[in-house]
């Protein structure tokens, strides 16, 4: 037998020593290896984001392989019978062929756009979680920007890919979307007419529609992405209060293998929930609207659901025309208000809240820990307030469904809503408000008198109290000496340990069953050395 | 500021020699976390080798991934060998969509899941620290970056040289100017040329009047609606059905007798007197608020509603806005009927089409 001259087992690190000899990658590559995440459920929403924009990508590159952005007029000649013989714009046949000529082309379609109203979805839900616990704060305002900026470029993303088709529903939206434009005072007409090439519809529109959606949006969406996780990066993320973490420390995992596991094998898991979505539920059939002709409309015809706040804001808005005598006389029409004023003001008031709220705090300290949203009464309920504000809208924006559907007038709807516009929010508010407080002091009852047993006693003189279970050693007037830590407080029996574990295994048990709990009837008072450690707010698996 | 935890390994710790033969691979590991600010203060394997606890993960997180396996080659097969074209009256093709979502899925769940499942549960458990660092740059620092770039504008002499500053200043905005004007003077379009906002397909060619026509184009004689009814109606010009003339759509209503009164008498209270003809009225089907078409005729009540706001017109009453968020009326089209008996428009709309904009007379 020959001698190997060649050595296998050494390749990988020649390689990585060549490598490293190049680009002197090694001690980046070790400090990326072991970049601690902290790890809460809720630090994954934003990920579903990025996650759907990824599959956006790779189902949008496979749409523009049979989408054609043109108006011109074309007869149909497809598999679709229905429509054979009918004139239509080469974009609204083109997708026909995309849904019924295109092996797979509708699956294609269809998670295209699942993805889109999960991506908005995933944008708002996170937005939520990082406004409730005050991860906004500084130094990360840049980043809150960047996402609230996210959230308004991907609703560009949409309102321009829904347009695409040019079908009976994306037209009439298109329509809308030019009379906003028409709207603003002064400039209207001229920005109308040059972003349409002359009157509406014109000839271009879906063209310049199609490049802004393919190119320009994807390419800002990726550019802000790319700042946004970056700066996640360089600012490391935010974390919980708990044993251990303080504000200049980050507690969790290093980045690799667990961590990097579990971002890989989530990801799958939402390209299948995408993937089932696209392949089971129908969403924007096409075919059924019918390519756009300025003189048809249906009933119920709603945009994409982030969109619908909108719609609703213009449902709501009383018929307020502003007259200008001056010369042949101005106008400002009562569009303009809840389509341009309205996201103006939101725009503004996302952009400067993590601001107004330091400077009403006059707190320019530097926050890396996490706040329950019952800890700030104050913004958690004006985050209510603003949800309230945003479900009135969106609700609204399919106010005619909701009369039809309810046997509702479809005025009385209306105005429901206007009412319910002014009225909700500070109720929202205030409730809110009650809420934390209510939680607040519920926390601290715990803290000073222990966890309720549901256990109740009979005192020799006749009355019943109930057992609490001290959470530490109770001082000499009785009360118990923890300080709340901004974490979650044990409230149940079970979550001190006073039952045991649930048995792993689904048929059958895998391990030896846990010491059976003591008797109920006595509940364990004893200080148990396991028991400090998790009211010190370690989260339970 | 300390910016150190109280897990971090007390300063002045010597760094292990990593080329002690006696180290573990761990050992070497927790010294480059060390070396990262990064101290690993727990770590637990959450199985022991050769377990049954271990066996059965490992055969649960096998079984998910030969579901892939199955629902991959599935997906093929569906893929390749399913009836798929639309077909009327078939159906086998309905299944086509839904079996290839539902067999992506499953792969795609399969092999997420069974990562996850990899991850979370045979990999070992771990707390680690690191540092931020996040405190910001010394004053020292600061300082010297300040004076460096301050030095900068020195160099350049600015100052001293103001002419420098001037001068560059006075041709860079033109350059940027020079940038941005391919886009604007390629883009804008002048909102009134041809006064393409306040005519429509309906004004007279040549003094020859424009005809109504339907959908098909033919024309449209009186009889041909009856009382209470309506129709959408074009211009008979030259793509006049089209959405090359998206703001001529119009709703010609045919009213009963008593509603035909009413409709008048307002008509001339407006000074629109003769709009009417007979107990026909002509109305832009372009609501007034964005643009939509209006097209849900009430015929009991005679309201048009338009149903992307909900904006209601009363047709008896100019069309006037009676709710909703539309400000202004539906224009009107004066009509009459022609020697041969169809509908003509007598002229133009006298009023803007569509939505309401700053110039709008």
């Amino acid at each position: 037998m020959k001698r190997r001259k060649f050595d296998v087992a050494a390749v990988p690190a020649k390689t990585a020593g060549a490598l490293d000899d190049r680009f002197q990658a090694a001690t980046p590559l070790r400090k990326l290896l072991n970049k601690v995440f902290p790890d809460h459920w809720s630090f994954l929403l934003g990920e579903i984001a990025l996650f759907s924009f990824i599959i956006l990508i790779l189902t949008g590159v496979f749409l523009t392989f049979f989408f054609e952005p043109a108006m011109t007029e074309v007869i149909y000649n497809g598999s679709y019978a229905p429509l054979r013989g009918t004139p239509m714009s080469a974009a609204y046949a083109s997708s026909l062929n995309l849904s019924f000529d295109v092996r797979g082309g509708l699956i294609m379609r269809q998670m295209h756009h699942w993805a889109a109203l999960l991506f908005m979805a995933s944008i708002v839900v996170h937005m939520l979680r990082v406004f409730f616990t005050g991860a906004f704060r500084k130094p990360r305002e840049t980043n809150w920007i960047i996402g609230s900026l996210l959230f308004w470029v991907g609703f560009l993303a949409g309102f321009t890919g829904y347009s695409l088709p040019d079908d009976g529903l994306s037209g009439t939206g298109l329509r809308i979307a030019s009379g906003i434009m028409l709207s603003i005072p002064v400039i209207g007409s001229w920005v109308t007419s040059s972003i349409f090439g002359g009157e509406f519809p014109g000839t271009i529109i879906i063209s310049r529609f199609f490049i802004a959606h393919v190119l320009l949006i994807p390419g800002l969406l990726l550019a802000l992405i790319s700042a946004h996780l970056g700066l996640v990066f360089k600012q490391k993320h935010t974390q919980w209060p708990g044993p251990g973490r303080t504000n200049e420390n980050v507690v969790g995992e290093r980045m690799f293998p667990r961590y990097a596991l579990k971002q890989g094998g989530f990801f799958m898991v939402v390209f299948g929930v995408i993937a089932l979505m696209g392949g089971l539920f129908q969403i924007n059939p096409i075919w059924y609207f019918g390519p756009y002709e300025a003189w048809v409309v249906s009933a119920a015809s709603q945009p994409d659901w982030y969109v619908m706040f909108l719609d609703g804001s213009t449902r709501l808005m009383p018929a307020w025309e502003i007259n200008i005598p001056i010369g042949d006389g101005y106008v400002i029409p009562p569009l303009f208000w809840p389509t341009v004023v309205l996201p103006g003001i939101l725009v503004g008031l996302s952009f400067l809240y993590p601001f107004l709220e330091a400077r009403r705090l006059k707190d320019y300290r530097h926050h890396n820990l996490l706040q329950r949203p019952r800890d700030v009464p104050a913004r958690t309920a004006a985050g209510a307030m603003a949800v309230a504000f945003f479900i009135v809208l969106t609700l609204s924006g399919g106010n005619d469904v909701i009369a039809d559907k309810f046997h509702i007038s479809l005025n009385a709807m209306t105005w429901a809503g206007r009412v319910g516009l002014l009225i909700l929010p500070p109720l929202a508010y205030y409730f809110t408000y009650r809420i934390c407080l209510g939680l607040q002091q519920h926390d601290r009852e715990v803290l000073a008198h222990g966890v309720e047993t549901g256990i109740i006693k009979r005192l020799p003189d006749g009355r019943f109290v109930e057992v609490h279970q001290p959470l530490s050693e109770a001082d000499h007037d009785g009360h118990g000496a923890l300080d709340y830590v901004g974490w979650v407080v044990p409230k149940k029996m079970n979550r001190l340990g006073a039952l045991g574990p649930a048995i792993r295994g689904f048929f059958y048990p895998i391990e030896r069953p846990a010491e059976a709990p003591v008797s109920p009837g006595h509940p364990p008072v004893e200080t148990r050395p396991e028991r400090e450690e998790i009211t010190s707010g370690e989260s339970r698996r | 500021m300390s910016t150190h935890t109280e897990h971090q390994a007390p300063a002045g710790r010597e760094p292990l020699d990593v080329n002690d033969p006696r180290l573990s691979r761990f050992d070497i590991v927790q010294e480059g976390a060390r070396r990262d600010d990064i101290e690993i203060v727990h770590y637990e394997p959450q199985v022991v080798p050769g377990s049954k606890a271990e066996r059965r993960l490992t055969r649960t997180v096998a079984a998910m991934f030969w579901l892939t396996f199955v629902a991959g080659v599935t997906f093929l097969v569906v893929y390749i060998a399913w009836p798929w074209k639309w077909e009327p009256g078939r159906g086998g093709d309905k299944y086509f969509t839904p079996l290839l979502g539902l067999t992506l899925g499953i792969a795609l769940l399969g092999i997420g899941f069974g990562i996850l499942t990899w991850g979370k549960k045979l990999l070992p458990k771990e707390v680690s620290i690191q540092d931020r660092h996040d405190q910001p740059g010394s004053p020292e620092d600061r300082r010297i970056t300040g004076e460096t770039m301050l030095y900068m504008a020195d160099e350049m002499g600015v100052r001293r040289r103001p002419l420098l500053g001037v001068s560059l200043l006075a041709g860079l905005v033109p350059v940027g100017a020079v940038a941005a004007a391919p886009l604007v003077g390629g883009l804008i379009s002048d909102p009134h040329k041809n006064n393409q906002m306040f005519t429509t397909g309906f004004k007279p060619e040549n003094g020859k009047k424009i005809r109504l026509v339907r959908e098909d184009g033919r024309p449209i004689r009186p009889a041909d609606i009856s009382a209470g009814g309506q129709l959408t109606v074009f211009p008979g010009i030259d793509g006049g059905v089209s959405n090359k003339h998206a703001d001529s759509p119009t709703l010609l209503i045919h009213l009963r007798e008593e509603d035909a009164q009413k409709s008048r008498a307002n008509n001339a209270r407006i000074g629109h007197g003769d709009f009417m003809w007979g107990n026909y009225a002509a109305f832009s089907k372009i609501c007034t608020h964005a643009g939509c078409p209006a097209s849900l005729y009430e015929q009991q009540t005679n309201r048009l509603l338009c149903p992307c706001h909900q904006s209601q017109f009363l047709i008896t009453d100019n069309a006037k806005p009676v709710f909703g968020p539309a400000s202004r009326r539906l224009p009107q089209l004066p009509i009459e009927v022609d020697g041969e008996g169809f509908f003509v428009a007598r002229s133009d709309y006298t009023e803007t089409i569509g939505p309401d904009f700053w110039e709008r007379p």
